[in-house]
Parts: structure tokens; sequence; C-alpha cells
């Protein structure tokens, strides 16, 4: 394969130049211009508009990949840190009555189970030992047990509920909040999670009750359920309204 | 009159060009992404040689707090950069431009003359069409650069659901420190490129734009080439 040679004139070249030249310095100013028009953008939910629509699209695109089938890497109890980064204390209001606690389970407006921690525990126990994935990037082997959600789900008649598009926690004291797919609730590795390296979850981890979802991001591993609701809009998530990803889907 | 080459076909310098502002935006992004977890740096046990990145350059260019600002660019502007990457791909292929491209078997060998020609240690530089034998491999090692950043970039982003992704790149951690490597990777190609266009000149760098490289037939020079005859042949860088 050769180039192609060419005998023109200089004005040819000229004319070419300045035209090619023309149309790149315009596509730079549109460029420019472009950019500029996004920053001026309004925020919907602390992110420039059309980002927040493309990242709400990219859900739809990459809820395609998911399978529940689709396992995050587990690894032997060994691997598992026996000191366990804490990120994040929103929610874990000091003055907590461990007495008090039940989860709030909102089957419906009007139909609210009071869940103790003993009946939780009466549930198979699954072990989850993954790299749990913070969204600032690090990542970090820790060993947790609890019951499956969809196994939880079943137990308490969840049938109807896990048909709607998300589930809802909060904690107690109302001050963290996420909202999660349900698809990725009944995911094998899900877990209502009561235990870390085989002992109570510390206060600093959530105990009684935290949610560990290895699909996605740590922001979304509630800790310390209060309630636990389904909805077909999204529930409010705190991140969320921070300017992050609602879906956070790994 | 005057002997022009058509260098560049328009769709080359479409891709060429969109992918630079396209990379600018990924990697200014990835940066403030990058801010909340810089655990990268050179060095040896406790010895530091260079952390990436000093927090002198974190506060001139105001990068610290912006992770969700960073990753809703990155997760908006990947699709421009797959998408504009991979039409570049099925381009070259088919228009068989990757002939021009990518190396031959001589490549290597030629490369080492190219460079000690580059750096004024030798007279003469082997024969060539479009590109330089180092030329080829360094925009083949660019281009498959590329794409090792798609595919690390869609392991860490989906590192579950992708888990046989990840696995190939040696995990999360190590996808991630990959993802970062190829990015310096690439800020080492923009700053040697920019500087081999500005030594090749004017004629050459206007090609990328105008598409055609005017022949200077004057200015010719004589390649020897071992075991043949003199040649001539026009210079086109």
């Amino acid at each position: 394969m050769d180039q192609k040679e060419k005998v023109v004139s200089e004005k040819y070249i000229r004319n070419k130049t300045i035209v090619a030249f023309g149309i790149f310095v315009i596509l730079i100013i549109c460029s420019l211009l472009a950019w500029k028009w996004l920053q001026n953008q309004p925020r919907e939910e602390g992110a420039l508009r059309p980002l927040r629509k493309v990242l709400n699209a990219n859900e739809i695109v990459f809820q395609n990949l998911y399978s529940t089938g689709n396992l995050s890497k587990v690894y032997p109890a060994s691997k598992a840190a026996p000191r366990v980064r804490v990120n994040g204390d929103a929610g874990l209001a000091d003055n907590f009555d461990t007495a008090s606690w039940r989860l709030k389970l909102t089957r419906s407006p009007g139909d609210t189970l009071f869940i103790t921690l003993d009946d939780v525990k009466k549930l198979p126990k699954t072990e989850v030992i993954f790299d749990f994935k913070c969204i600032e990037g690090w990542s970090q082997v820790t060993h947790w047990a609890g019951v499956r959600f969809s196994e939880f789900a079943k137990h308490y008649g969840l049938n109807d509920q896990t048909k709607s598009l998300y589930t809802g926690l909060i904690t107690p004291d109302q001050e963290y909040y996420v909202g999660i797919d349900t698809k990725s609730m009944m995911h094998d590795q899900t877990i209502l999670c009561y235990e870390m390296n085989g002992k109570p979850l510390p206060m600093n981890q959530g105990y009684p009750l935290r949610l560990i979802i290895p699909v996605k991001y740590g922001v979304k591993h509630l800790k310390r359920i209060g309630t636990m609701y389904f909805s077909n809009s999204r529930p409010k998530d705190y991140w969320f309204e921070r300017g992050y990803d609602y879906y956070c889907g790994l | 009159m005057k002997k022009i080459v058509e260098k560049h076909p328009l769709a080359i310098r479409w891709f060429h060009w969109v992918n630079f502002p396209i990379l600018c935006i990924m990697i200014w992004s990835g940066l403030l992404i990058y801010w909340a977890n810089d655990v990268y740096k050179l060095g040896w046990n406790d010895k530091t040689i260079l952390k990436f990145f000093p927090q002198s350059m974190y506060d001139a260019f105001k990068i610290p707090f912006r992770l969700a600002e960073g990753m809703s660019l990155h997760f908006v502007f990947m699709w421009l950069f797959a998408i504009n990457g991979l039409a570049y791909f099925i381009y070259i292929f088919f228009s068989r431009e990757y002939k021009l491209l990518f190396p031959n078997r001589n490549s290597i060998k030629e490369s080492w003359l190219v460079i000690l020609h580059d750096l004024h240690i030798r007279k003469t530089a082997p024969p060539q069409k479009k590109y330089n034998a180092a030329q080829r491999l360094a925009y083949t090692t660019i281009i498959f650069c590329g794409f090792l950043m798609l595919l690390t970039g869609l392991a860490i982003y989906k590192p579950a659901q992708l888990n046989w992704l990840c696995t190939i790149f040696g995990g999360y951690e190590w996808a991630r420190a990959e993802h970062f490597i190829i990015t310096i990777i690439f800020v080492l190609f923009f700053v040697v490129h920019v500087a081999q266009v500005v030594l090749a000149g004017w004629n050459n760098f206007s090609a990328m734009i105008t598409g055609f490289e005017v022949v200077k037939l004057k200015k010719t020079e004589t390649h020897i080439i071992p075991d043949q005859v003199p040649t001539e042949i026009s210079v086109t860088e």
C-alpha cells in the first residue's frame, strides 16, 4: 500500500489549507463552547444534568450484564484482614439503644414487622469473604456472616415486595439511607450481616445488623439497618444526593 | 506547480483530533478519582522517589474532594473514548491503513537506526513509507495501550459482573494499578509525540489537518541502503 501523489497548483494548496485550518479552528471553538455549556448546566442531585442522564442510562446498559450467578471472587478466611477499615460513621449515632433495636420491615403501608436480632439469627447463616470495594478506590478482603437477603425475603413472605424495583434502607437515626435495585439485593452474596471475623459486629461496623452487598461499592453497604422498605421509584440515597451514581453496581 | 502526497485520510484526522480532547477529559477526571485513594509511588521500602501525586500539584489544579465530579465525567466520556477508538480500529482494518501502521518484520531492527538517526548519531535513516519503523512501533503500542485502557477500565468498573476480566488483569487492585500505569504511558507518549511533531516541522503537522504534505522537490536526501545503489528518496516524515 503506497500513498497517492498528485501534482497541483500552489493556489490549490493554499485554498485547501485555508479551508482545512478554518474547519479545524471552528471545531476547536465548538468543543470549547460545548465544554463551557456542560459546566453551566444545572445540577440534578449534585451532578451536572447531562452527566446525570448518562449515568442513569449506564444503569440500564449495565443491568443487562447483571446476573445473580456472577459472583464476586471469594477468599479463604485466612486472607481476611484482622483489622477492618472504618471509613464512615454517618447514621451511627452515639446514643443508640441496643436493647430496643428492632428491624422495622415495612412490607406495605400499614403492614410493618418488627424483627429482633435473634429472629434474624435463626435463619440459615451464610459467610461471605470478599474484596470489599470502596468508591474511593481502595479495597480490603473482609469476612462477614449473616442471612442471605433472598432467604430472609422468602422467610418473611416478601414475594411481591421483591418484585418491586428498589429496596430502601434507613439507619435508626434517619441520618444515612440508601436505595438499591432489588435484583442486586437478591444476589447470592447479598447478606443481612451480624458477624464480622466470626464475632458480633462492632458498633462502628453497624451493630446489630448491616448490609453486605458485594455487587455494590461500600457506600451501599448500610451500617445499622433501622428500616427496610420497597418501592418502584428510587428510594432516597445519601451519596446519590451528593453527586454520585445511583446504581454503583460492580 | 507542486507535488503533494495524500498522507492522512479524513477519517484518521477525525479520529486523531476527536480523541485528543476526550483523552484530556478522561485523564483529568481520572485524576479527580485517583486523588481519593492516591496510593501509588515510585520507590522502594520506605524510600519514595516520586509520590503520585505531590500535594502541590493537587493544590495547583484544585483536585481535592472532587471524586463525584470525576466519576460522573469519567463514566460519560468513557463511551466517546470507546466508540472513537473502536471506530478507528475498524477503519484502519478495512481501509488497510494498518499495513502502513503496524510493525513489519524489519521494524524492531530499523527502529534503532531511526533513533540513532534522530539523535544525529547516524547520518542516514532507513527508507520508509508513511511512517518510519520507530513510529510504527510507537503508534501501534499506544493503540494497544488504548485497548488495554478500555479493558482494565471495565475490569475495575464491573469487577463482580466481569470477574473473569478482573482476574485476567491479576485482580481488582492490579487492574487499577495497570489502568494508572497506562495513563502515565499515555502522558509520556504525548510529551515525546509533541516534541517530535515540533522537530518534524510545519509541513508534517499541517498534514494532520489538511491531509496532504507538500513534497519539497529541492530538498532531497540520499539514503544509503546496504547492498543497494544509492537511491533518491524524498523526505516525507
